[in-house]
């Protein structure tokens, strides 16, 4: 990292409060073009909370978002995928009787006119996936395969890609390692270095400190809602890591 | 041993076809017995056309409910939505009012109760379409004969039984007289082929399979899904209205029994037709089949002089086995 890259998505001062309970007290967080942050706390510390707020799904209670340093108020998880955010869920989100091209373009499937009718492009919508998958390196037998035949590693490599199908600037991805094979880890590690070669930002929320330190550039520590500690991953070690989710420095 | 692995690998690849195809093979299968059994009557010009005018009515029915089962929900209140469009029919054709009238009466009641169901279901977040349609079913029938007074109303205009009634001439092919087609056999072909575009080939047909495959993922990805299903259970509505006018038609009258137990035919036919009760898998085409099975099992049977009891032990029979095959198909199909 010699010339520091633009800044992409920066949140300041965020808080939120539900009710009498503090979520998050003025925690601020940024990533550059192609950075991946790593994002790690004990449950309940508001990692989740922290990227709910990021997508519009949550309006915070104080503090401001800038995308590519302009300030802009999400009113729904729409408005930052306006600004190219996107979301891996934990659930995967993906139907799995719906073949794979179907599920990447899932609520923005392209169509064509059929005199005064639009119907499905159904050739558009499996080369387009395909081509998109051979940029992120996704071997799949084709993408007219169902979802459900496939394995968890091979679903969330599909939830990835759907992510980043409409020419997404940042993704985030909660836990995308937790239930999945060992063997498949690495592939979806795989992945997220692809999506960092390809300019995407990725923030990754996750326990497993062998992700963290396998693809993140930065890491950084919430604890009981609040900034505990920062670093670039090269200053620092698993054990310090580890101390900082238990709220140790 | 390499024998047998060719065997189960070929069985594999057979899957995906017999899942398509399988119950159409089925209905083949069916209609080559009966003809066996019946070589002069079941493939009659005759006995045909009246297969498909008992069937007609069913047939918007299933369809109707079909879509519903395909969002991983159910409809209990077609018979009712059915024959409350039917009185309201009956009453407006009695005031005199003119056949254009009359005709939109039933489609436009039938697509206001759905609209109910779907609107009840969403906004008053019921646990499951079950209890709302559980509810409609005797709202609707209670409405029926309320404005009816329960009693059979008859007697309608040629115009408004066209669609039940109706039939289409053929003798400029060269046909006898006799060999005429039923209008309601067109009308199904037309709405079923409408319907299988919708399903197929339109975006809110993809999104109403995919509601029934994850409504989390349909949510997640901006799809309004209370909306879907409102026009979903909007849609099955207007086809039992539908089916209300063909009803009409057929029986030229308006009674409190029409449609009675209809829904439970109607579930019927889409789970021997391969639509799935968990949501997102079925086919138009394997609903016809399905309406087409309990037509011809009912018909050829009736033939055979075969008891009516029979038909209701030969017809729940071919439910649990339609099941059993989906079963076992989703043993070898998909990844756990």
């Amino acid at each position: 990292m010699s010339s520091p890259k633009h800044i992409v998505l920066e949140a300041k001062n965020i808080s939120k409060y539900f009710g009498t309970i503090t979520a998050l007290e003025n925690v601020n967080l940024t990533v550059r073009e192609g950075e991946c942050l790593g994002v790690v706390g004990d449950n309940g510390a508001g990692k989740t909370t922290l990227m709910k707020v990021l997508s519009g799904l949550y309006k915070p209670s104080n503090g401001s978002l800038f995308f590519n340093g302009n300030k802009q108020i999400l009113n729904s998880p729409k408005d930052s995928q306006n600004l190219g955010l996107e979301m891996v869920y934990q659930d995967l989100a993906l139907a799995g009787n719906l073949p794979i091209g179907e599920n990447i373009f899932l609520g923005r499937e392209p169509t064509r006119n059929f005199g005064f009718l639009k119907l499905l492009d159904y050739k558009k919508i499996k080369a387009l996936s395909e081509a998109h998958l051979d940029k992120l390196k996704i071997n799949v037998k084709s993408a007219n395969q169902k979802v459900e035949e496939l394995s968890g590693g091979q679903r969330q490599a599909i939830a990835i890609a759907r992510a980043t199908a409409f020419n997404s600037k940042i993704v985030i991805m909660d836990e995308p390692t937790a239930a999945l094979a060992i063997k498949e880890v690495g592939k979806v590690l795989d992945l997220i270095n692809n999506l960092k070669k390809m300019g995407v930002s990725v923030i990754i929320i996750s326990h497993r400190m062998d992700d963290i330190f396998a693809v993140c550039d930065r890491v950084m520590a919430i604890f009981q809602g609040t900034n505990f500690a920062e670093s670039e991953l090269s200053n620092t070690a698993r054990d310090e890591v580890i101390g900082w989710i238990m709220g140790k420095k | 041993m390499d024998n047998e692995k060719k065997n189960q690998s070929l069985f594999l690849k057979l899957i995906p076809y017999l899942d398509k195809y399988g119950i159409l093979i089925l209905l083949l299968l069916m209609i080559l017995a009966l003809h066996l059994m019946q070589p002069d009557v079941f493939l009659s010009w005759r006995n045909v056309t009246n297969v498909f005018k008992q069937i007609s009515w069913q047939s918007m029915l299933a369809l109707g409910v079909f879509m519903v089962i395909v969002t991983a929900g159910i409809d209990l209140s077609v018979g009712s939505i059915m024959m409350l469009s039917l009185m309201l029919l009956a009453i407006v054709a009695k005031a005199g009012m003119p056949w254009y009238i009359v005709v939109l009466v039933p489609m436009l009641a039938g697509l206001l109760c759905g609209m109910f169901n779907g609107l009840g279901i969403t906004l008053l977040r019921m646990p499951h379409p079950f209890i709302m349609t559980l509810g409609t079913l005797y709202i609707f029938r209670g409405a029926g004969n309320l404005v009816s007074g329960g009693v059979p109303i008859s007697g309608f205009t040629e115009e408004v039984r066209y669609l039940g009634h109706g039939r289409i001439d053929l003798t400029w092919l060269g046909l006898e007289e006799s060999q005429y087609l039923p209008v309601s056999l067109v009308l199904i072909a037309i709405v079923y082929f409408i319907f299988w575009i919708f399903m197929n080939h339109t975006r809110i047909g993809k999104w109403i399979y995919a509601i029934g495959g994850n409504p989390n993922a349909a949510r997640a990805s901006g799809i309004n899904v209370n909306k879907i299903l409102v026009i979903v259970y909007s849609l099955c509505g207007f086809l039992s209205g539908i089916g209300a006018l063909i009803l009409a038609g057929r029986a030229d009258s308006g009674y409190p029994n029409a449609g009675l137990q209809a829904e439970l035919d109607a579930i019927a036919a889409c789970i021997i037709g391969g639509a799935s009760f968990f949501g997102g898998r079925g086919t138009v085409l394997g609903v016809f089949a399905g309406v087409m099975i309990m037509g011809i099992l009912r018909n050829g049977l009736n033939l055979m002089d075969v008891s009516a009891f029979w038909q209701q032990v030969l017809i729940g029979t071919i439910i649990v086995i339609a099941v059993y095959i989906d079963v076992l198909r989703k043993d070898f199909g998909t990844r756990k």
